[in-house]
């Protein structure tokens, strides 16, 4: 450097910024040490339990029972009731959703939509323990019983899987409607030019080019539904089932992990373990179905201007 | 808009399509309609029903006295002053790890880099993970395990601030984007350094996004249930939380002992815990807005 000029870069390299910056790295890697928590307590567990248990017996065993004697550790009990409780609320909560995304998107007044939507994302993060509650003490004694006289049993997966549906319709309905509204003017205009009535350009342009953010909508209300506990421990009962009958009790992943969780059982026994074993079985579906929803989302975006 | 002008008779009608596709499109409007307004309908009902049922139990000794197994005495002291307690701890956590990590994504990291990228599609994936999980985590690792601190206020608080950590760090991530170069570039151009200029000018504008996501963050915390049976307390707590080491309750637990009782008056005396709790919940998500509206700038 020539005598005289004056350096460009920084005159006083402050050892303070480099700390600063691997103090804030550290906050960072917080939220993956958080991941490998969830991966290694599960996988532990999980491999301790199959060597208790034996791998065969959770895949194969038909049965989930491992209070009784002899123990059963068959997981399909557990993996059908979740998606019984599952498949039931998504029967309802996909078509009402996505008809109340489509109102608001293409039918309902800028006014309506403005005043309706907030409610719709407030409704989101109310507690799921309200909707155990509402299964529990209206849904199945007033409207199932009472009301249309459905012979069901006090806990049963038609009350839990109907407010499971309540529960997520909320979610699938703004984050569609989000997906609708986002599809350009344009579109519609085209498709209105030509002679379309609403019903066609609703479902035969905007559904079609919002395709991706629907079913990212719907694929984020069923893995909500997958993993809802409160709801199934409250009103679904504590018995797990085959079969597809939802007027019976029928226990899920979800619930059997905090119905076992609640009581004080030792470290390092099965029972311990099982709560491990179905908390990777929850885990891994969930991932499965996230990824799902991601693959999709990549392959039919429609990116506009 | 454009004027409607007489069709000539015989001539097809060409604003609206053929009379079929018309009614057709009626009834799709109506069936549209329908949905929605079911849908509204049963949230409705559902917050009404949790009212009607809970009101009856809200007095003041309702908010002053401890569970009980006389349901005419049975209050939620207990439980909020868990909650408060919870609350504290996750605030305490959430807050400075949120924002640096946002702080860091945003203005240090590389995005090139695959450990950077790998923490931001972590981050997305966490927060799909359902809340159950982060209770089995917070039972292998803070109530057993390495910790071992058994089931009280700092396991709980600390699971539920895991839990929610996502929310934060998104919403500390947007706030912090909004702020325009301009801003940064002018600071750097007067000699700060890149730290002076986050931590003087950055952040201060990036307050009211960061506060509204903590509350948003918070307002999840606050009822979630699922991850606390595993982390919470097991039993009846007829005493104050004095500490972080002390055992706790908290509302939305509270309330699900009371639903699990099977006497009717205690499912009243669950939804007034309830009813309580959608009250905080109200207040949380207007102060919420309030903020956002107040204190939102716009470059």
């Amino acid at each position: 450097m020539a005598p005289g000029r004056v350096s460009l870069g920084a005159t006083n390299r402050r050892l303070g910024e480099r700390a600063i910056r691997v103090a804030l790295f550290a906050a960072a890697a917080v939220s993956v040490l958080t991941t490998l928590g969830i991966l290694v307590a599960l996988l532990r567990e999980t491999i301790a339990f199959f060597g208790d248990v034996g791998i065969g017996h959770f895949i194969t065993d038909g049965e989930w029972s491992p209070l009784f004697a002899p123990p059963h550790y068959g997981i399909w009990q557990l993996i059908n009731g979740t998606f019984l409780v599952t498949g039931f609320a998504i029967l309802v909560a996909i078509p009402l959703g996505l008809g109340s995304a489509i109102y608001l998107s293409e039918y309902a007044s800028s006014r309506a939509r403005k005043f309706i939507k907030p409610v719709l994302e407030t409704l989101v993060g109310v507690p799921t323990i309200i909707f155990g509650y509402f299964a529990l003490t209206f849904v199945t004694p007033t409207i199932l019983q009472g009301l249309l006289g459905v012979d069901v049993q006090i806990f049963n997966v038609l009350a839990a899987s109907l407010v499971v549906a309540i529960m997520i319709l909320p979610t699938i309905a703004t984050i569609s409607e989000d997906a609708m509204n986002s599809v350009p003017q344009s579109l519609r205009e085209g498709a209105f030019g030509m002679g379309a009535t609403k019903l066609q350009v609703s479902t035969r342009v905007v559904f079609p080019a919002a395709l991706s953010g629907i079913v990212a909508a719907c694929v984020l209300g069923i893995s909500r539904a997958i993993g809802e506990t409160m709801i199934v421990l409250i009103a679904a009962g504590q018995k797990p089932c085959s079969g597809v009958d939802p007027k019976q009790p029928c226990e899920t992943i979800a619930a059997f992990i905090a119905a076992t969780g609640k009581g004080d059982i030792p470290t390092g026994s099965v029972e311990y373990k099982t709560i491990f074993a179905a908390g990777a079985t929850l885990f891994f579906l969930t991932l499965i179905f996230n990824a799902i929803a991601i693959r999709f989302v990549r392959r039919y975006r429609q990116v506009y201007e | 808009m454009s004027t409607p002008e007489a069709i000539a008779p015989g001539a097809p009608d060409l604003r609206s399509g053929p009379r079929k596709e018309r009614i057709k499109d009626r009834a799709f409007r109506v069936a549209m309609l329908f949905c929605l307004a079911v849908a509204l309908a049963t949230l409705v009902a559902l917050v009404a029903q949790v009212a009607v049922k809970g009101a009856g139990s809200l007095s003041g000794h309702f908010f002053t006295d401890y569970a009980s197994s006389f349901p005419e005495n049975a209050g939620i002291r207990a439980a909020l002053l868990g909650t408060l307690w919870l609350m504290g701890v996750c605030a305490a956590f959430i807050i400075p790890v949120g924002v640096a990590t946002a702080v860091y994504l945003e203005e240090y990291a590389d995005g090139t880099k695959w450990w950077n990228r790998f923490i931001e599609v972590n981050i997305q994936n966490l927060a799909a993970v359902p809340s159950i999980i982060y209770g089995i985590l917070g039972l292998a690792f803070l109530v057993r395990g390495p910790f071992g601190m058994g089931r009280v206020v700092l396991a709980g608080g600390l699971t539920l601030a895991l839990l929610v950590l996502p929310v934060v760090i998104i919403a500390a991530r947007e706030a912090i984007r909004a702020v325009p170069p301009s801003i940064r570039e002018g600071s750097m151009a007067l000699g700060a350094t890149q730290w002076q200029t986050i931590w003087k000018q950055v952040l201060p504008a990036a307050v009211p996004g960061i506060a509204t996501g903590v509350i948003l963050a918070l307002s999840r915390a606050i009822g979630e249930t699922a991850p606390l049976i595993l982390v919470g307390a097991p039993i009846f707590i007829a005493f104050d939380p004095t500490g972080l080491n002390s055992d706790f309750t908290v509302l939305p637990l509270q309330a699900f002992n009371w639903i699990s009782q099977p006497q009717s008056e205690f499912k009243d005396l669950a939804a007034a815990a309830i009813l309580v709790l959608l009250g905080v919940l109200l207040l949380m998500n207007a102060l919420a807005i309030w903020l956002r509206n107040r204190y939102q700038q716009r470059w």
